[in-house]
């Protein structure tokens, strides 16, 4: 056990990762049909899916709140997902982290805009290799997104934590089992940097837990990186698809900070045909996500839902 | 909401009334399955595993074997567990929370195709008799709901349980990563599930045909020509007119379907 090199000489890691390395993230949203919105994921070994259904009417009626919106978040765990079958009935993990994950959400939803009504967030983790409550978390808020749920900003998780005295990025449960062993999720509103989601275990010195946020915060980016990209490749400006690359990068980008990737914008087009293609772009859009809304809403009773106008 | 039960119901006259000459809401033919898709392996963790979809439903099977001591009456076999959830991110009208009796007659019926085909043999299952045997732990997850659970999770159970490992035993323990070779199976049930709606019979209804449906028929072939489980549900009533072309037509698709399954 004490034998074991966390992180060798060339500052690799036991699975050949740097020390501020994720493992590979492949984020795919609208995955269910039934669901109003929803997301696949795979981060490392681990596997998910992630349903979003609301907001709608939260029953038993003494559960609703006259001033916003409930966020009920339902993390669960297959049970061939374990190295031993787990047993199928939810455990008290399951529901705390159920707990946090939720109010991490919560916060990032603009809640207060469906009094009485509760969103419902389901996932199912169906593969497991340490930090499913990140994976869980990251899914479902870009399932919220696919549901066109209102939000401040995505929320983006990643772990920090020890092994072998290395503050390290995205434990596996290799590392995660090392003797010294720190392990802390974090998600954050990766625009402000408002931590949404703190959990840890394990010995921590106040240095090193400025260095693992620091190093949380660039983990995070790249995630959030991920889940825009994902996001944009279901949703991005879907009105121009077939047409020329040119036109498409005249397309303005969203205020949606991007840290890797400055957003090239074609120089050579001229400034008035570019403002008219915007409108017209703008215009098509607005026309698609009222139709996207219209055939979302069957019933009369959540029309209401629908008068915040989804595109804000 | 993408597509709402309540509207399902309102259509419900329609899909009579189509049905009756011969026209289903899709298009297809009475006999006609959705397309169907089977992707292997999904989960490391799992003995082995499988997602399976016809149409847009789509469930997601996982095998865990473990040890146990055998029941008393069969101190030589050992056995399998099929357990379904209806998980609510699959349906609105799902809920978080233990098995109910849709999904327990799910798993049961499941169950019922591949134990009574002797698919597997339980003898074979056997460690020590009397005191140690395997356990099969198949379990179903629905992720999405858009009709045919049946027919989908025994799918997804079959192709799970043939890229099952045998995972490797020392001093009567299981070695965690290590296995002897695959599950055998001497035979591969399939399930077809049937919907009985204003007299007709239509195989592999989606959703909006189960609102309608009378009466449900599920019945397991394999290729061998045994029939290992039947299930009717439903309020309503077949003819054996109705059962003996339901057969035919059961065993004429599970061989397409068998084929899916490699």
């Amino acid at each position: 056990m004490d034998e074991t090199v966390y992180v060798n000489e060339k500052g690799e890691r036991l699975d050949g990762r740097k020390v501020d390395e994720l493992r590979p993230i492949k984020i795919v949203p609208s995955v269910l049909s039934r669901a109003e919105g929803s997301c696949y994921i795979e981060w490392g070994q681990n596997k998910a899916i992630a349903g979003v259904y609301g907001p709608r009417e939260a029953l038993p009626q003494h559960i609703q709140d006259p001033t916003k919106a409930l966020v009920n978040f339902t993390y669960r765990m297959a049970t061939f997902s374990v190295s031993d079958r787990k047993s199928p009935r939810p455990g008290r993990r399951d529901i705390e982290i159920s707990k946090v994950c939720g109010e991490a959400l919560a916060n990032a939803i603009f809640l207060e805009r469906f009094p009485n009504t509760t969103i419902d967030v389901y996932v199912q983790i169906f593969d497991s290799n340490a930090g499913t409550r990140i994976t869980a978390l990251t899914a479902a808020s870009v399932a919220l997104a696919d549901a066109g749920i209102p939000m401040r900003d995505l929320v983006a998780g990643v772990s920090v934590g020890k092994a072998g005295g290395h503050i390290i990025l995205d434990l596996n449960k290799e590392e995660e089992d090392a003797p010294d062993a720190v392990d802390m999720p974090i998600a954050i509103l990766p625009r402000t940097k408002d931590i949404v989601l703190l959990q840890m275990d394990g010995l921590l010195k106040k240095e090193e837990w400025l260095k693992a946020f620091e190093l949380a915060v660039k983990g995070c980016n790249q995630v959030y990186q991920k889940q825009v990209e994902a996001l944009k490749a279901k949703y991005g400006m879907p009105a121009i698809e077939h047409e020329t690359q040119k036109e498409e990068k005249a397309v303005p980008q969203k205020p949606i900070p991007q840290p890797k990737k400055p957003v090239e914008v074609k120089p050579a087009e001229g400034e008035e045909e570019k403002k008219e293609r915007v409108e017209e772009i703008k215009r098509e859009m607005e026309q698609q996500i009222k139709e996207i809304s219209e055939k979302k809403k069957p019933k009369i009773e959540e029309l209401k839902f629908n008068s915040g106008g989804d595109n804000q | 909401m993408k597509k709402d039960d309540i509207i399902w119901e309102i259509n419900a006259d329609k899909i009579k009334e189509q049905i009756k000459e011969g026209k289903r809401v899709d298009g297809r033919k009475m006999d006609e399955y959705r397309e169907i898709k089977i992707l292997k392996d999904f989960s490391k963790n799992a003995h082995g595993s499988a997602i399976a979809r016809i149409g847009e439903t789509e469930v997601i099977a996982g095998i865990k074997m473990d040890l146990a001591e055998p029941y008393p009456d069969t101190p030589d076999e050992g056995t399998i567990s099929v357990g379904a959830e209806l998980m609510p991110m699959a349906s609105p009208i799902f809920e978080a929370g233990p098995p109910r009796e849709d999904a327990i007659e799910l798993a049961r019926v499941v169950d019922r195709g591949i134990r009574e085909s002797k698919a597997l043999d339980f003898k074979q299952l056997c460690i020590t008799p009397g005191e140690k045997v395997w356990i099969v732990f198949i379990d179903l997850y629905v992720a999405n709901h858009t009709g045919n659970l049946f027919d989908t999770s025994a799918m997804a159970a079959m192709s799970a349980l043939l890229n099952t490992r045998i995972p490797k035993i020392e001093d009567d323990k299981i070695v965690k990563g290590e296995f002897t070779g695959n599950l055998v199976l001497s035979r591969k049930p399939i399930l077809s599930t049937f919907a009985k709606i204003n007299g007709k019979v239509v195989l592999d209804p989606i959703i909006a045909e189960e609102k309608a449906m009378d009466a449900r028929f599920s019945v397991a072939t394999t290729e061998d020509g045994f029939l290992s489980a039947f299930q009717k549900g439903g309020q309503g009533h077949f003819t054996e007119q109705e059962i003996t072309q339901c057969i035919d037509i059961a065993f004429a698709k599970g061989k397409e379907l068998r084929e899916k399954l490699r």
